[in-house]
């Protein structure tokens, strides 16, 4: 329960991601200890990090894929930490999976009706959307964004891997996001798949936000204004991409000197 | 780019898209379909009373109940063992609100109160047995939903100031309706033919429904339809009492058919008959649940002859439907329509010598 007044201040000043002390343990492995990060509306942020530095499951974290151990997530002020996935989903959240999480059983362009469904009324109709059907255009027209229309009746599972990537993609775009978690878009996207991705990412509205977990450094530090740097479960530096480059220790722990995979 | 622009700056559908329709839809239906309805709309002028009401009749019952478990199995993932039990209850429910033997029980409600009112209880208990068994998955539901069967049964030959215990309800029949007496063979196999039918032509339209949508990408990835912005709970649950509609039906028609209920119309055995039916069929499509009633049927009716023609014992019937059921499960995980698509797409392929499939070009 929030005052009046609290809830005030929160809707001026708030950021669209707050984290406070989040900690995450699967048995006694710390995946994440204590983060405190917050990202402004609008802003776009890389999470960089080798492999099991815990950044998917920040991720898991603030979408409550797998709530928090301990501390708090406050998403556009509100305090989010015990709510469903679909709670915070319904109030902007958006995310993609670093595997892909579609489904195989149906056509491409049904996976993207869900997804607009699901942010929607009338999840539970019964009736058959029709060819002009509003979602089912919002549907076409995403899939068309993301390069898929030629596509858009085939099953999921006899799409390649890039496609499903895009796909992906296109699930998280759908509704009216306010902030989206992109886990590792480009993994495994040929080089045009790769700056179709960057021209998505760049040609989003403005008061879109997100978070984009990327080992390319060419990638992420091309859509992104600032960088979150994290190490063993822990937020280990925070820049703009021109600081978190040039900065030694970060050079010594995680980019060697070039860059590291892919 | 049109992204996320809500107007749809770039309109695909044409106006000449939205009037066909009707006959879009009609066109929709296949050559199976179209002979599968003259044979049934057909059938009493050729078959026999008994072959159109209790090899029919019973089969397009079992089929409506079969067709409840097949849509919470085949699209929504959840193999409940509890929709014979529902369609029991309604069955039970039209005896004690409206007219039984057991007058001292029966409240003789007419039938546009009681036959609703009996539908309403049994999606309610459909309801309540989903809420119990959604949290769990596989062989946990199966489990569940046994558990609550077996108690529907215990608890019905138990009580008797309700439920009227080990005998159940006897003499009962359907409202006379427009001065036909629909206990009678024909009336009844149409009666039946049309709930039948309508149970079919729900399930198909609502798999492609925003809810039957939303079931099946459930049953394929929770996790992702939980982070599209749905309450998997509720949906499932949801499901359950949609499932209950057609098995309550069913149920009702079923205590006609046989004019009583007892206990044993749900007893484990029957419970389990239900699942034999529907994966014998096929869980995949609607039409699955009545092709394994139908082979329950003719099984259940015939079985025992061929086997006393053949000079075996024919108490050994039984096993000759537990021995079809491993065969087909063993061959045809996909039941009966599986074995027959396989065949199909094998046909095509040896006519077709091969040819690679391009379906992308649609
Ligand atoms: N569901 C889980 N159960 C147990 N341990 C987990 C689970 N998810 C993650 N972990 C562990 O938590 C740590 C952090 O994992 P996480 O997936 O967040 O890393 P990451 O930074 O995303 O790595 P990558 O670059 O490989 O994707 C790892 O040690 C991982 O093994
Ligand atoms: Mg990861």
């Amino acid at each position: 329960m929030q005052s009046a007044a609290e809830r005030l201040s929160a809707a001026g000043t708030a950021n669209a991601l707050e984290l406070r002390g989040v900690s995450r343990l699967f048995g006694a492995l710390a995946a994440l200890s204590d983060v405190t990060m917050s990202v402004k509306p609008g802003e776009r942020r890389a999470v960089l990090g080798s492999n099991g530095a815990g950044k998917t499951t920040l991720f898991n974290c603030v979408t409550g894929d797998f709530p928090p151990t301990s501390g708090t997530v406050r998403f556009f002020g509100e305090d989010v930490t015990h709510f469903p996935p679909h709670e915070r989903i319904r109030r902007g959240l958006r995310r993609t999976y670093q595997i892909s999480q579609l489904f195989g059983g149906l056509s491409v362009v049904d996976n993207v009706y869900l997804a607009c469904r699901g942010v929607s009324r009338g999840r539970f109709s019964l009736i058959r959307p029709r060819r002009n059907d509003a979602l089912m255009q919002s549907a076409l027209d995403l899939v068309n964004a993301v390069h898929l229309t030629d596509f858009k009746d085939m099953l999921v599972s006899e799409l390649s891997y890039g496609q499903q990537r895009q796909l992906e993609i296109a699930l998280a775009l759908s509704g009216a996001p306010r902030f989206i978690l992109f886990d590792e878009p480009a993994a495994g996207l040929s080089p045009t798949e790769r700056s179709e991705l960057i021209e998505i990412l760049t040609s989003m509205p403005a008061h879109i936000g997100y978070i984009i977990i990327e080992h390319d450094m060419d990638v992420a530090l091309r859509v992104v204004e600032s960088v979150t740097m994290m190490h063993n479960g822990a937020i280990f530096k925070e820049g703009n991409p021109a600081e978190i480059e040039s900065d030694p220790e970060v050079q010594e722990l995680y980019l060697g000197g070039g860059h590291v995979r892919l | 780019m049109a992204l996320l622009d809500e107007t749809g700056s770039t309109p695909v559908s044409s106006p000449e898209r939205a009037q066909g329709r009707w006959t879009q839809w009609f066109g929709q239906i296949p050559a199976w379909g179209w002979l599968l309805a003259a044979f049934m709309l057909c059938l009493p002028l050729f078959a026999s009373n008994f072959v159109i009401y209790q090899i029919f009749g019973w089969a397009m019952i079992l089929g409506m109940i079969a067709l409840s478990l097949m849509f919470l199995a085949g699209y929504g993932g959840m193999v409940s063992l509890v929709q014979m039990s529902v369609a029991a209850c309604a069955g039970y429910m039209v005896a004690i609100l409206g007219n039984s033997a057991a007058t001292e029980i029966s409240l003789g409600w007419p039938w546009w109160l009681n036959i609703p009112v009996a539908i309403l209880i049994a999606m309610a208990f459909g309801t309540i047995s989903g809420a119990l068994a959604v949290r769990t998955e596989g062989i946990y539901t199966i489990m569940i939903t046994l558990a609550i069967a077996s108690a529907f049964f215990y608890f019905t030959r138990q009580n008797y100031v309700i439920f009227n215990g080990f005998s159940g309800f006897n003499s009962l029949e359907p409202p006379r309706l427009f001065g036909v007496d629909w206990r009678q063979a024909v009336p009844f196999y149409y009666l039946t033919l049309f709930w039948a039918t309508l149970s079919y032509l729900a399930v198909w339209y609502v798999s492609r429904s925003p809810f039957g949508l939303a079931l099946q990408g459930i049953r394929d990835n929770p996790r992702r339809m939980s982070a599209l912005g749905f309450n998997i709970t509720a949906h499932r649950i949801a499901a359950y009492t949609f499932a209950a509609f057609f098995a309550a039906i069913a149920g009702i028609l079923l205590s006609w058919l046989n004019g009583q209920i007892s206990p044993g119309t749900a007893g484990v055995g029957p419970v389990i008959d239900i699942l034999i039916i529907a994966v014998v069929g096929g869980l995949k499509r609607p039409i699955g649940p009545f092709i394994g009633a139908l082979v329950y049927v003719l099984l259940r009716t015939f079985a025992l002859d061929v086997l006393v023609s053949l000079g075996l014992d024919g108490q050994r019937f039984q096993l000759l439907i537990g021995l079809g059921f491993l065969l087909i499960v063993f061959f045809s995980p996909d039941g009966l329509l599986g074995l027959w698509e396989r065949w199909k797409s094998h046909m095509a392929k040896s006519e077709s010598g091969l040819a690679p499939m391009h379906d992308g070009d649609a």
